[in-house]
């Protein structure tokens, strides 16, 4: 017979402490596609999309039904479309997007990532036209994602693709006006990027991934705050023995329906993304948990201290509820998607430098933060650099989401609705680093021994 | 296969009829029930064999919560490996 005790304890999981299950990402492989002709090339893409992913939506659906566990999202992630694009014109890339756009529509499903390039060491003429095309391609499409990664700790940092960044991103606010800058969540750059990440904007089909593959991410925030609440004034070494076995426990489900949506789909099971992704609704926020461990608000000195302990004791626990892990991996700290987030940027205890600590030791970056209006490009290209270089000299996947939303001040916010939530605009350090990013060029990769 | 099935909610006559009459309609065989009321609340754990279910896994909790609705009460029915995975090595 099946323990009352457990029964009770991941019912009142899933009911009162919003554990679900964020997304089932189907990576897609397109090299398939690749065809001279954009038309032929769009087509082939269309068909190969929504015939691999065919049966995912109704799969996720009855997969949840199955273990009463809400699925959130049912994504779709393909191969960087600059790869398979090669040199079609921007004009090209438009219709790819639209492409991905209408196969998304005709699948039911909530998001499809991979209108992406790879370009930490230089660019291609095809990285180089779709990049240039992107505010366009997000503004005509809904559910279109797309990510650049722009440095790697063994290529370095391209500055030159840093400075073409800032510039889409306030082009993209700029043709989103009238919806918040809404482009720019569907747009993150990225260093170190994962091939295998089933969360959005940031999701593709690497280049050494399969025909497809099932990647999960779970989330859980508020079971981890639940179990730090009822573990009560217990030192930090059994505070991280409760994180892990409560991590653990989540992971355990993400695998369970990672292996069920693969069994189903006859599709190889690719990974289980150990990530706390928060959503705006109260209870399910990082911030709350990094609070309940004793901070008076997120971003209070100690932040940085206690969100390593978290994401580390979230890896250790989950690493072995999984039989294989990838993706982000760790906690995320996406400001508008997180009640306690929010309700720290807005009393001021948050700002953007004590996040930027904050990503050197757990999951993402600078993610769905809001800045003002007018914040200069080369600022945002400054902001990126240095959120990409702590990622390249620490080995670790770090990527900059901004929202510079138009026409908006500091103190003012933004809202997105939905899982994208409510942006506080945050204050800007403006000194100007242009001459720095003008330079262009690349930062050289660093260096591994003597490490201070 | 086997299933849970949890009931919780105001006591009243016949809840386990109730339950057990959706479960013999479509082909679930009951094997066990823990069930206890406290002060007027009651809660049941019900546990049950899936295999010769008549109609699809997901019919069959739409079924329950159908029956939770016209009760009062708050009926899941869940696949046993999310409890199993979950709290077992």
């Amino acid at each position: 017979m099946i323990n009352t005790q457990d029964v009770l304890e991941t019912i009142n999981m899933i009911r009162e402490e919003c554990l679900d299950i964020r997304t089932i990402t189907m990576g897609i492989s397109l090299w398939d596609c690749v065809s001279e002709d954009t038309d032929r090339l769009c087509t082939k893409i269309y068909d190969k999309i929504t015939k691999k992913a065919e049966h995912l939506v109704k799969t996720g659906a009855d997969i949840e039904k199955m273990y009463g566990i809400p699925i959130v999202n049912k994504r779709v992630s393909v191969t960087p479309v600059s790869l398979v694009g090669g040199n079609t014109s921007p004009d090209g890339y438009i219709k790819i997007a639209k492409t991905l756009q209408r196969a998304a529509d005709t699948l039911g499903i909530n998001f499809i990532g991979g209108f992406s390039a790879l370009v930490q060491k230089g660019m291609t003429v095809g990285a180089q036209n779709m990049i240039s095309v992107i505010p366009e391609a997000l503004t005509e499409t809904q559910n279109v994602c797309s990510s650049v990664n722009v440095a790697s700790t063994k290529a370095g940092i391209n500055m030159d693709a840093i400075a073409l960044m800032g510039s889409a991103i306030k082009r993209a606010a700029y043709l989103t006006r009238d919806n918040n800058s809404i482009a720019c969540a569907k747009l993150v750059v990225f260093a170190n990027v994962p091939e295998d990440n089933p969360f959005m904007a940031g999701a593709f089909c690497g280049i050494g991934e399969p025909e497809t593959a099932i990647n999960v991410g779970v989330s859980g925030p508020g079971v981890v705050a639940s179990a730090i609440r009822r573990a009560g004034d217990c030192d930090l070494s059994e505070l991280a023995d409760v994180i892990k076995k409560t991590a653990f426990k989540i992971t355990r489900v993400g695998q369970l329906v990672a292996n069920e949506a693969a069994k189903r789909l006859d599709t190889p099971f690719g990974i289980v993304d150990l990530s706390l992704a928060p959503t705006p609704a109260v209870g399910d926020s990082v911030a709350y948990i990094l609070e309940e461990m004793g901070l008076e608000s997120c971003g209070a000195h100690g932040t940085t201290a206690a969100l390593a302990m978290l994401n580390d004791a979230v890896k250790k626990g989950g690493v072995m509820a999984s039989s294989h892990v990838g993706g982000l991996s760790g906690a995320f700290i996406p400001v508008s998607e997180d009640a306690g987030m929010i309700a720290a940027a807005e009393r001021g205890a948050l700002t953007l430098e004590k996040l930027e600590a904050m990503t050197a030791v757990c999951s993402v970056g600078l993610d769905m933060i809001a800045i003002p209006g007018d914040t200069p490009e080369e600022v945002i290209d400054g902001i990126i650099a240095d959120e990409i270089a702590i990622g390249v000299v620490n080995t670790k996947t770090t990527a900059v989401r901004l929202i510079p939303a138009y026409g908006k001040k500091a103190g003012e916010s933004v809202e997105f609705g939905g899982l994208l939530g409510t942006a506080p605009i945050m204050d800007l350090n403006t000194y100007s680093p242009a001459r720095f990013i003008r330079r262009g060029g690349r930062i050289p990769a660093p260096i591994h021994s003597l490490k201070n | 296969m086997k299933a849970v099935i949890t009931v919780t909610g105001k006591d009243t006559v016949g809840i386990i009829a109730d339950v057990a009459g959706v479960c013999a309609k479509n082909g679930a065989n009951i094997l066990d029930i823990t069930q206890s009321v406290l002060s007027e609340y009651f809660a049941m754990i019900m546990l049950a064999d899936i295999n010769e279910l008549k109609v699809d896994f997901s019919d069959f909790v739409d079924a329950l919560e159908l029956l939770g609705k016209q009760k009062g009460l708050v009926i899941h029915a869940m696949h046993e490996d999310i409890f199993n995975t979950m709290h077992h090595i």
